[in-house]
């Protein structure tokens, strides 16, 4: 089970930097639980998971976490005021149905809140709708346009705003480039951008 | 069906405590002595005692949960899921199953012999409840040396003794697993299990209960059994099982509504040969135990269980509609709320109810990882 930090993916290594040892985290759409087990091995964090697909429930329990077999939107409601310490929705926020009713409740269940997503207006999407005219496939938006699971397109930028306008606290961002991280103008060179909110 | 050899002829044995003037106290109040457990083991208990699992029967099972007693070819009601390599693994664990107070199958219940009369209790003996198994069980750990079981796991009635594993004795498990099963009936399961009551105390040789010299009331609890076959199999089960297949020529005579289906012809064999194993009375007393068990009568579940040190395991199963998966779904909130680490899987299953005697597959690699996690966070060093 033992790997080099090396081989883990970037946005999971971003995730791991912004928890402090010993942490208690709420994964949501932990997928096959690789985050979390990262977290528990490196941070010696305690965590709970929750995933929508069957298959991947098996290979979270197979590595010892404990997950819960449901979707995001309805999960999170039966936990009491800060039950801990962060909630991360790292690829899923795309995909919940209630965006806005998800980050409140889980800026309610935990004290801090990590988000990730793809960026949609990263400079290969552009340039793939601008000139090709199609859906754009990147490797973080692998899908195409019949049989994507996002329900929302959304860029670094448009996350800000939202932000913004919302009275969300952004306290820290990383943005995820095609090789390293990206500093200078992420909207268009970051893949992945995440970021740790509070309210 | 299984690939590696189970565990083999196993013997049923016997526990007997609370002899008078030391009676069991039941949750009524009423006292009851002396009390048998009947029960089986299988495995071998380490040196710490530090890896039983104890294993809890639905309505139907009893102490015979694995292998095969000399002589017979039935093997034990979960037999596919204990023995060696297999959910519940004899090679690492030490399983424990006793035929709940109030059975049948050689614990003490309506059948036994009233000290008091000399002869069959019927419906003189005492009102018992999901909490009463639960106390004598634990008199039975307490007899094998047992401080900390490693698990209690259980699908249906047997998940309810989990629930009150879960409240009465936290202290006394590492883990649970419930399984297919609820803090308390809903309407609906208290209708179906009234109806197949009423179904045996219609039968004129029932006699209220007092039917031991005689003929038992077959043709109800064979109702009763019926009925409550079909409360375990879902719609798609039964047309894949039966379909709308007729059987064979008319042998049973030219009578107008002789069964001619084949689910008919089922559910008619498992009414007789239900009726052939078990008692009409403890039918009665125990689904009267789960309708009116509650796990959150004296106190909400997830108050009870609040910042409890165990593991939980919950199973459902996405066609139950006997046992709906909203039911798990409540355990799961109150071990959530509670604090306490657990996961929840709905498997995929058309089985219905019946599903967690059969979903070999899914339901092991769940427990089975589970109990290893179990096991090693108690032996961490």
């Amino acid at each position: 089970m033992t790997e080099p930090l090396s081989s883990v993916q970037p946005d999971h290594l971003a995730v791991l930097d912004l928890i402090p040892e010993g942490s208690t985290v709420l994964d949501l759409g932990c997928g096959n639980g690789d985050l979390l087990a990262l977290l528990l091995k490196e941070k010696k964090a305690r965590g709970q998971g929750i995933e929508i697909d069957e298959q991947e429930i098996y290979k979270c329990v197979a590595k010892g976490l404990n997950v819960f077999h449901g979707d995001i939107d309805t999960g999170l409601a039966e936990y009491r005021d800060k039950s801990f310490d962060y909630v991360i929705l790292n690829q899923s926020l795309q995909q919940v149905k209630h965006v806005e009713e998800v980050l409140d409740d889980a800026m309610r269940v935990g004290q801090k809140v990590i988000v990730g997503f793809p960026n949609f207006a990263y400079l290969r999407s552009r340039l793939q709708l601008f000139f090709g005219g199609k859906t754009p496939i990147t490797p973080t938006l692998p899908y195409t346009w019949h049989t994507t699971p996002n329900i929302h397109f959304l860029s670094i930028s448009d996350f800000m705003t939202f932000c913004r306008q919302k009275n969300i606290h952004v306290e820290k961002t990383i943005h995820i480039g095609q090789k390293n991280r990206v500093c200078l103008w992420p909207n268009l060179f970051a893949t992945v951008g995440i970021f740790l909110i509070s309210k | 069906m299984t690939s590696s050899k189970g565990v083999g002829v196993v013997e049923t044995r016997y526990f007997t405590f609370a002899e008078p003037p030391h009676e069991f106290v039941l949750e009524s109040g009423e006292k009851l002595g002396p009390v048998t457990l009947a029960y089986e083991t299988y495995g071998t208990l380490n040196e710490h005692k530090t890896n039983a699992i104890l294993v809890l029967h639905a309505l139907s099972g009893d102490a015979h949960a694995a292998g095969y007693h000399a002589g017979e070819e039935k093997a034990g009601w979960w037999d596919n899921f204990i023995g060696p390599g297999r959910a519940i693994d004899t090679d690492q664990y030490f399983v424990i199953c006793s035929n709940i107070l109030g059975g049948c199958k050689g614990s003490t219940g309506p059948k036994s012999i009233d000290p008091k009369t000399g002869k069959p209790f019927g419906l003189e003996f005492p009102d018992i409840t999901i909490g009463d198994m639960v106390h004598a069980q634990k008199k039975l750990v307490d007899h094998l040396g047992i401080k900390k079981l490693l698990s209690v796991i259980g699908g249906s009635m047997g998940g309810m003794q989990v629930l009150a594993w879960m409240i009465h004795y936290p202290d006394r498990i590492v883990s649970a697993i419930p399984i297919a099963t609820a803090e308390k009936h809903s309407p609906r399961q208290i209708a179906f299990d009234e109806v197949g009551r009423q179904a045996i105390m219609a039968d004129p040789n029932w006699k209220s209960g007092a039917y031991y010299d005689g003929p038992p009331p077959a043709q109800g609890l064979a109702v009763a059994r019926m009925l409550g076959h079909i409360t375990y199999m879902s719609d798609i089960s039964m047309a894949e099982k039966f379909g709308r297949k007729k059987k064979s020529a008319n042998e049973d005579g030219p009578f107008k509504f002789t069964a001619e289906f084949e689910v008919e012809g089922y559910l008619l064999y498992r009414g007789e040969s239900f009726v052939r194993r078990f008692d009409a009375n403890t039918y009665l007393y125990i689904t009267k135990a789960m309708d009116n068990f509650d796990a959150s009568a004296d106190r909400p579940l997830q108050d009870a269980l609040l910042d409890k040190d165990m593991k939980v395991l919950v199973i459902a199963f996405k066609s139950d509609w006997l046992y709906p998966t909203y039911q798990s779904k409540d355990i799961v909130r109150a071990c959530k709320q509670a604090g306490l680490e657990t996961t929840f899987c709905e498997i995929d299953s058309t089985y219905g109810h019946d599903a967690f005697l059969l979903e070999k597959d899914d339901e092991t690699h769940l427990i089975k990882h589970f109990l290893r996690r179990c096991y090693q966070h108690l032996h961490k060093p």
